[in-house]
């Protein structure tokens, strides 16, 4: 597969960012029934409480971007993942994910553990990613994740305190 | 079409490569030297804490490429698996100008005398193949003081009262310390052990016209902003290029070096940034392309008098990847351990390299450098969940409040873990993959188990009100400081070059990187490798001038 050009990346993440909002839109990989139902796993893992979660931070566009892009080999993975957590749902709760309250949807991740142990190792390692990774990526909006860690949220800190004319050739 | 005839081609533009490429050319030889990668700076890797060379889940920016450049991993229960450049199973170290020294933490460790003389201290364990190096501490010394003032490292070693005797001191004063250094600098010397400042390949004032570290936390796995992380890009390439003798080639895969009947080298045949296979002649060839690398090249050049591979006749090419047991121990504080100063790792001690009761070598033990939010996330607890409301409020409480320590254990050398040609897989241009296979042996975990118990003292004593530790298992090592493929020995049955680094029966074909290693040191090998890529350098300037 060839490297996305800085063109098709760009245009990757205005699409990403315009299809950010927890709507029910087509995504770049995922369908919309995918990512609705990836968002409420999303929304678990790393949930909001007094500070926002994994979901309302864009975890599902970070993973769909990168399923369009450097994680295209996890798509059948994903598709076959997320077609199964939804059949669990409705098994367990006669409801799609995304319908469930928290406690239920919580039921349903925890079974996804127990039961397809390497599809959600695979959807926590990314949406970890997603969370704790730089916002560049579709995750993490406004830094989120860094902002509740107290870090500071500019990649290039550091320069501001560098006194330049120390590198000048004496 | 064969292009004009060098005295020396030289496969790899990383630490040692980059070392005999400047040496050579400033002792009058025409060099080329092949790198498949490219040149790459900080402006290329845009501090992306999720496509570094730490965490390289979104690709290894700094080479190879995923697309073009596969492996094939074996682990331990026989399963077999393609894997990425960006894979932790791949074993990646990089692949541009300056290869790993352009990312790497910049840890400027000699080894000690001790380590060039594990097996005559320690004797070999069942199952390994620990062997002394053929070389001695003393061989080195000069060429480690060398490479430390020619390239730059600063730090300060004084403290340290197990390093071996050297001539000459740092050239630059340690960095200014950062918190968890005041933290764990006390706490050591109350355990009466001896903490000191870690020797880095980093400017801490102005050194060789480029300026000091802005102390920013992207440091191991990033380019440096600010050109004061020393590799052999902004050193000695520059240097040999400055020469107009040395012509650097990137984007070029080497395939084979070509022997004539008589087992002697003539060209290096290699792809060119279009694909094209070009053949270099040259009346010497070194290879620098990395223990994993190195050793796929030389099987890959299979001719008449070295069917198995070049110097492969002993079956010696491939085997004893070793790496580094990394054990780490992490504590917790109920006050701020983080203070965004980097490049973090800034204390350590040699306590426990040596004299372990009962073990054979151990581990320097030093600070970790600062973890981004997405490394700190797989640091928890054995009892804290791994997802949900805990662990994202666990994240909240620690990640300011934790330090870890941590050291790379020697490793007992095993002749079954190896790097070979892969029957089928082939990459991009039709060249046999590596296939990795093998695992560590267990007196390199039980080693680990035993100096991680140590790095948990030293932060009780500091002051954590809880801690634990991980230890390696198993499986293959390798990584960033794969080493011992083609290990230096005075016996060609039971090695792949000589003291001089040149390989068995074959009388111009060098290597100079970490492959040669017999053993890796309870260190990181950056500046061993630099080291002893300015002894092969020396070596060879004196017999050509013979």
């Amino acid at each position: 597969m060839r490297k996305p050009s800085r063109r098709s990346f760009l245009a990757g993440a205005v699409l990403g960012t315009a299809g950010c909002r927890r709507d029910t839109g087509a995504r770049l990989a995922l369908t919309g029934e995918e990512a609705r139902t990836l968002d409420a796993i999303c929304d678990r893992l790393i949930p909001a409480d007094q500070d926002p979660g994994a979901a309302a931070t864009g975890a599902v566009v970070f993973i769909d971007r990168q399923l369009a892009g450097p994680y295209a080999r996890y798509r059948r993975a994903y598709r076959e993942g997320l077609a199964r957590a939804a059949a669990l749902s409705r098994k367990m709760f006669g409801k799609p994910l995304n319908e469930l309250t928290g406690d239920r949807r919580l039921a349903v991740v925890t079974r996804l553990e127990r039961d397809a142990r390497p599809f959600f190792e695979m959807v926590l390692a990314h949406t970890m990613q997603g969370f704790y990774g730089s916002p560049r990526h579709g995750g993490n909006r406004d830094y989120a994740s860094w902002r509740m860690l107290r870090v500071p949220a500019s990649p290039v800190r550091g320069r501001i305190l560098y006194d330049l004319r120390q590198g000048k050739e004496s | 079409m064969a292009l004009d005839p060098v005295d020396a081609v030289v496969i790899g533009a990383g630490a040692g490569g980059g070392v005999i490429a400047k040496e050579l050319a400033c002792a009058g030889m025409r060099v080329v030297l092949l790198e498949r990668g490219r040149w790459i700076t900080a402006w290329d890797d845009h501090k992306d804490d999720l496509r570094n060379q730490r965490t390289s889940v979104l690709g290894a920016p700094f080479g190879p490429d995923d697309e073009r450049n596969p492996r094939v991993a074996v682990d331990r229960r026989g399963r077999e698996l393609v894997v990425l450049p960006s894979d932790g199973a791949y074993s990646n170290n990089a692949a541009c100008v300056g290869s790993g020294t352009v990312s790497y933490g910049a840890m400027a460790w000699r080894y000690m005398a001790q380590d060039f003389r594990m097996k005559s201290i320690y004797g070999c364990p069942p199952g390994s193949t620990l062997d002394d190096w053929p070389i001695t501490y003393d061989d080195l010394e000069p060429f480690y003081e060398k490479a430390e003032w020619e390239m730059g490292v600063s730090g300060d070693v004084a403290p340290d009262p197990f390093h071996a005797p050297r001539r000459r001191g740092l050239p630059m004063p340690a960095l200014p310390p950062n918190r968890e250094y005041e933290i764990l600098k006390p706490a050591a010397l109350r355990k009466g052990w001896h903490p000191f400042d870690i020797p880095m390949l980093r400017n801490s004032v102005p050194y060789n016209g480029r300026g000091p570290c802005m102390r920013c936390r992207w440091c191991v796995g990033f380019a440096c902003e600010v050109n004061a992380k020393n590799g052999t890009q902004n050193t000695v390439i520059p240097t040999a290029m400055a020469t107009g003798l040395c012509e650097l080639r990137t984007d070029a895969m080497a395939r084979e070096i070509v022997l004539d009947a008589r087992g002697h080298a003539t060209a290096v045949t290699y792809f060119d940034a279009g694909s094209h296979l070009q053949t270099q002649p040259a009346r010497l060839v070194v290879v620098s392309a990395g223990a994993i690398e190195t050793a796929r090249l030389l099987l890959n050049s299979k001719s008449r008098l070295h069917p198995n591979g070049l110097g492969n006749r002993y079956d010696w090419v491939g085997r004893n990847l070793q790496g580094h047991a990394y054990p780490r121990a992490v504590g917790l504080f109920d006050h701020d351990t983080y203070d965004d100063v980097g490049p973090g790792a800034s204390i350590a001690i040699c306590d426990f390299n040596h004299g372990n009761p009962g073990l054979r070598g151990g581990a320097m033990l030093a600070n970790e450098f600062i973890r981004l939010p997405i490394q700190f996330t797989g640091m928890t607890p054995p009892d804290t969940p791994r997802w949900g409301h805990e662990h994202k409020d666990y994240m909240r409480q620690f990640y300011r409040r934790s330090i870890a320590v941590m050291g790379p254990v020697q490793e007992m050398p095993v002749f079954e873990a190896r790097a070979e040609l892969d029957p089928r897989v082939k990459d991009f241009w039709g060249i046999p993959v590596a296939r990795l296979s093998g695992g560590r042996h267990p007196h390199s975990v039980e080693v680990a188990r035993a100096v991680v118990v140590k790095a948990a003292e030293w932060l009780q004593e500091a002051g954590a009100i809880r801690t634990w530790t991980n230890v390696p298992g198993l499986d293959l090592s390798g990584g960033q400081h794969q080493a011992g493929t083609c290990r230096m020995g005075n016996d060609p049955r039971s090695s792949v070059v000589d003291r001089n680094c040149r390989i068995h029966e074959a009388d111009n074909i060098y290597l100079a990187d970490a492959s040669v290693h017999v053993t890796n040191g309870g260190f990181n090998p950056a500046l061993t490798i630099l080291a002893n890529a300015y002894r092969v350098a020396a070596a060879i300037v004196k017999e050509r001038r013979a």
